[in-house]
C-alpha cells in the first residue's frame, strides 16, 4: 500500500483549493477549471490504484482494515492523544474512487456549465476544498479526525450552496443547511466525547476493540435504563441523520438546490449526504452489538425518510426538488438497511452497495437535470415537456438512470434495491412493506419527471436551433451513463462486507418478481398519466384532497420547525438569554470600565506635572523603604 | 582644644550637605539652582565613599574610583541638564520650574 499515494489524495485537492483561491483569476484566468480538474483527475488515478491496490490483495482470507499512517497531532498527555492518520479498509477505498470519481465528472461537467461565470474560479476553488474534506473525512482513522472533517464538509457545502450570493433564496438555503446540519452535529460531539470516554481511545480499531471487550461489556455503566455505549451511539446517530437529512432534519436538503446544479450533484446527491450513512457503515461493528433500541431507530427513521421523502417527491413541480427528495428518500433506503441487522450482515453490504450505485445514477439525473435546465432556463416541470427530439443524449442517459433508481433489471439500482429488500425480507417484515411502497412510488415519481420532461406536450419553442450542450457537459453524462448500466454487475459482496470475507449474496428471481413488478406498475401509472398531456394529475390530485396538499406543502415540516424556532427556542431559551446578555453580562463589563475610569479620575491629580513634588513623593517613598528596612533588619 | 577628625566628622557633613541639597532641590523654582541642588547631593555622597574608604578599607581603592565615576556623570549629567534648561528657556523664555507644569498626563 503506498503511504504517498493515499495522503496525496485529499492534498491536490486541497492544493488546487489554495492555489486557485489565493490567485486564481490573475494566475490561471479561465484556465482555473482545467488545473481544478487536472488536480482532480490525478486524484482520481491515484484512489483507482489504491482500490485496486487494496480489491487485489488476497494474501489474507478477509479484507481488514490497515492503518497506512498515523502521527500524533495533539497530544494531551494522560494517554489522551488525537492522531491524524489514514485507515484504508473497504468501505473507504469505495469512497475514495466514488468521490473522486463524482467529483471529477462534476469538475468537467462544469468546465462549460459555469462558463462566463464570474466567480469562475471561486467556484473551482471551493469545489476542491468540498473534495478534500470529504476525502479527509473517508480516510479518518479516528473519531476526532472525522469530526474535523465532518464540519469542514459543512463549511464547504455552506460555501457552495451560497455560491449566487447575491441571491436571496441562496443565502437563505446555505444558512439553513448550515445551522440544521450544526445543530445535529452538537448530539454527534456528545455522541463522541461519550464513546472516547468510555473507550479511552478515539482510534476506530481501538474504539471496537475496547467496547466489544468482555471486560467492558460486563461492567458498562447504564443511563436511564440504557447502556451508555447505546446513549453514545444514538447521539452520533442523530449527527449522521443531520448530514444525511434524515427525518425530521431532512429540511436543508431539498432547500439546499438553490446552489448551482453540478453542486447538488456532487453534494446532495452523490457525496456529502452519504457522509452520515458512511459514518454509521464506519461504527457499524458497534451498532452491531448495541442495543435493538438503537438499532430499530436507526431503520424506523430510515425507513419512515423513505416513503415520507417520496410521497413528496410525487407532487413536487421543481425537477430539482424532486430529484432532492428522491435522494432522501433513497439515503432512507441506505440507512434503514445498516439499521436492520441480522447474522450474515447483508444489510451493510447491500447499503454500501446502494450507496455505490445511487452516487452514479443520482449524479447522472442531476447532471442531465443542469443541462435541460440551461435548456428551457426553468427548473418547472411545465415549461418543459417534448425534449425527448432535442435532447437526444440527455434523454438516453436520463432514461437510464431512471430505470435504475426505479430498480429495474439490469441497471445498477435493481441490483442493490433488491439485496436491501431481500434483507428487510428475512429479518424485518414491516419495513420490508413499507420500502416495497417506496420502490412503487419512487418508480412513478422518477418516471412522472422523464414523462413530464421528455414527451407530455410538444416542445413549443420550435426550430430554435439551440444546440444540447456541450461537450464536457455530453461526454460526462455518457461516462455515468454507461457506468448506470454496468455499476450494478459488480461482484460488491465479494468485496465488501461486514466482517471482510466475502459475501456471496445470490439474486433470487423469484423474490425479484415482487419489488420489479411494483416498479413497472409505477412506470405504468405514470405513462399513463403523464405520457401525454391530459388533466388525470389534476383529477388524482382533487381525489387525494387534502393529502395532496399536505404532500405539496411538504407536510408542513418547515413551518413545524418555523414554529418551533420562533415559539420554542426564541421565547424560551433565546430573549431569556438575551436579556441575560444584556442586563448582567453587560452590567459586569460596563461595571469594570467605568470602576477602572472613576478610581483613575481620582488619582489623576497626584500627576501634577510639578518636578518638585515628584522629588518630595520619592523622598517620602525612600524615607519609608529606609525605616521599614531598618526596622526589620536593624536587630541583624 | 585639637580633636582628630574621625568617620563621624566626615558623616555629619556629608549628611548636612545631602539636606541643603535636597532642600535646595524642593524649595528653589529656578532650575539652575535646582541642578546645582542635586550637584551637593552628589557630592555629598563622595563625601561619603572617600570617608569609609579611608576609615573602614584603608587598603583599597574602590571608593575612590566610585567618587570618580560619580565625578564624571555628574559632569555629563550638568551638560544634559543645561540643554534641556536652555530649550525650556527657547520655547518659554523663562527657567521656572512652574512653567514646565503643562507637560502633564
Amino acid at each position: 500500500m503506498n503511504t504517498t499515494n493515499i495522503i496525496l489524495i485529499p492534498l491536490l485537492p486541497l492544493l488546487s483549493f489554495i492555489l486557485l483561491g489565493l490567485g486564481g483569476k490573475r494566475l490561471f484566468g479561465d484556465k482555473a477549471g482545467w488545473i481544478a480538474s487536472l488536480a482532480m483527475l490525478i486524484s482520481f488515478v491515484l484512489a483507482c490504484g489504491v482500490a485496486m491496490n487494496y480489491f487485489g490483495d488476497h494474501s489474507a482470507d478477509a479484507y481488514v482494515g490497515k492503518v497506512v499512517f498515523s502521527f500524533p497531532w495533539l497530544p494531551f498527555g494522560n494517554g489522551l492523544k488525537i492522531n491524524m492518520g489514514a485507515l484504508v479498509d473497504p468501505i473507504t477505498s469505495l469512497m475514495l474512487f466514488v468521490v473522486t470519481f463524482i467529483s471529477l465528472m462534476v469538475h468537467i461537467f462544469s468546465l462549460a456549465y459555469m462558463k462566463g461565470e464570474e466567480r469562475f474560479h471561486i467556484y473551482y476553488a471551493f469545489l476542491g476544498l468540498f473534495t478534500f474534506s470529504m476525502l479527509g473525512l473517508v480516510i479518518s482513522s479516528n473519531l476526532f479526525q472525522i469530526y474535523i472533517f465532518w464540519e469542514l464538509v459543512g463549511v464547504s457545502s455552506f460555501l457552495l450552496i451560497g455560491f449566487y450570493y447575491q441571491k436571496n433564496a441562496a443565502l437563505a438555503a446555505a444558512k439553513k443547511a448550515f445551522i440544521v446540519t450544526r445543530f445535529a452535529d452538537l448530539g454527534f460531539l456528545i455522541g463522541i466525547l461519550v464513546l472516547s470516554a468510555e473507550a479511552n481511545t478515539l482510534d476506530f480499531q481501538q474504539l471496537m476493540i475496547n467496547l466489544s471487550s468482555p471486560e467492558y461489556t460486563s461492567a458498562a455503566g447504564e443511563f436511564m435504563g440504557i447502556s451508555v455505549l447505546s446513549w453514545g451511539l444514538a447521539l452520533v446517530f442523530i449527527g449522521a441523520a443531520g448530514k444525511s437529512a434524515m427525518f425530521p432534519l431532512h429540511i436543508w436538503l431539498p432547500d439546499a438546490m438553490e446552489g448551482p446544479t453540478p453542486v447538488s450533484a456532487l453534494i446532495h446527491a452523490a457525496t456529502m449526504v452519504v457522509a452520515g450513512v458512511f459514518l454509521v457503515a464506519r461504527l457499524y461493528p458497534l451498532y452491531s452489538i448495541a442495543e435493538v433500541g438503537v438499532q430499530s431507530l436507526i431503520s424506523s427513521i430510515g425507513a419512515f425518510t423513505a416513503i415520507f421523502a417520496a410521497l413528496i417527491a410525487c407532487t413536487q413541480t421543481d425537477i430539482k426538488r424532486v430529484l432532492a427528495y428522491s435522494t432522501v428518500s433513497q439515503i432512507g433506503f441506505m440507512m434503514f438497511s445498516l439499521g436492520i441487522m441480522s447474522e450474515d450482515h447483508l444489510g451493510y453490504t447491500a447499503s454500501m452497495f446502494h450507496l455505490f450505485t445511487h452516487a452514479i445514477f443520482k449524479a447522472l439525473l442531476f447532471l442531465a437535470a443542469g443541462v435541460i435546465i440551461h435548456y428551457v432556463h426553468s427548473n418547472e416541470m411545465q415549461d418543459m415537456g417534448g425534449l425527448a427530439k432535442k435532447m437526444p443524449v440527455t434523454h438516453i442517459v436520463f432514461l437510464l438512470a431512471c430505470l435504475a433508481i426505479a430498480g429495474i433489471p439490469p441497471f445498477a439500482g435493481f441490483f442493490s434495491k433488491e439485496e436491501i429488500l431481500l434483507n428487510a425480507w428475512n429479518n424485518n417484515r414491516p419495513i420490508f412493506f413499507i420500502a416495497l411502497l417506496t420502490s412503487g412510488l419512487t418508480a412513478f415519481y422518477m418516471f412522472r419527471l422523464y414523462f413530464s420532461i421528455f414527451w407530455n406536450k410538444p416542445h413549443h419553442e420550435q426550430g430554435h436551433g439551440k444546440k444540447e450542450g456541450s461537450w464536457f457537459e455530453l461526454i460526462p453524462l455518457m461516462i455515468l451513463g454507461v457506468g448506470t448500466v454496468l455499476a450494478g454487475f459488480v461482484p460488491f459482496g465479494e468485496y465488501v462486507s461486514a466482517d471482510g470475507k466475502p459475501h456471496h449474496a445470490p439474486i433470487d428471481l423469484q423474490f425479484s418478481l415482487g419489488p420489479v413488478g411494483i416498479a413497472l406498475l409505477g412506470i405504468l401509472l405514470a405513462a399513463w398519466m403523464y405520457f401525454k398531456a391530459s388533466s388525470k394529475p389534476e383529477k388524482t390530485a382533487a381525489g387525494f384532497g387534502v393529502f395532496y396538499k399536505a404532500a405539496k406543502h411538504k407536510f408542513y415540516i418547515d413551518e413545524i420547525w418555523l414554529g418551533f424556532t420562533k415559539g420554542v427556542l426564541f421565547n424560551l431559551i433565546g430573549r431569556p438569554a438575551a436579556w441575560f446578555d444584556r442586563n448582567v453580562i453587560d452590567t459586569l463589563v460596563k461595571g469594570a470600565g467605568s470602576a477602572t475610569q472613576s478610581a483613575a479620575e481620582g488619582i489623576k491629580g497626584m500627576q501634577s506635572g510639578k518636578v518638585q513634588q515628584y522629588g518630595l513623593y520619592f523622598l517620602f517613598g525612600i524615607i519609608i523603604i529606609v525605616s521599614v528596612f531598618l526596622f526589620t533588619q536593624g536587630g541583624r | 582644644m585639637n580633636v582628630e577628625p574621625g568617620l563621624f566628622h566626615f558623616l555629619v557633613i556629608g549628611a548636612v550637605l545631602f539636606f541643603i541639597g535636597i532642600y535646595g532641590f524642593l524649595t528653589r523654582r529656578n532650575l539652575i539652582t535646582m541642578l546645582m541642588s542635586v550637584e551637593l547631593i552628589l557630592n555629598s555622597v563622595n563625601i561619603n565613599f572617600i570617608a569609609f574608604n579611608k576609615y573602614l578599607w584603608p587598603g583599597t581603592l574602590d571608593g575612590s574610583f566610585f567618587t570618580v565615576f560619580i565625578i564624571a556623570i555628574a559632569a555629563a549629567e550638568a551638560a544634559v541638564a543645561i540643554a534641556i534648561i536652555i530649550n525650556l528657556f527657547r520655547s518659554h523664555q523663562s527657567i521656572n520650574v512652574e512653567v514646565a507644569e503643562e507637560m502633564k498626563y
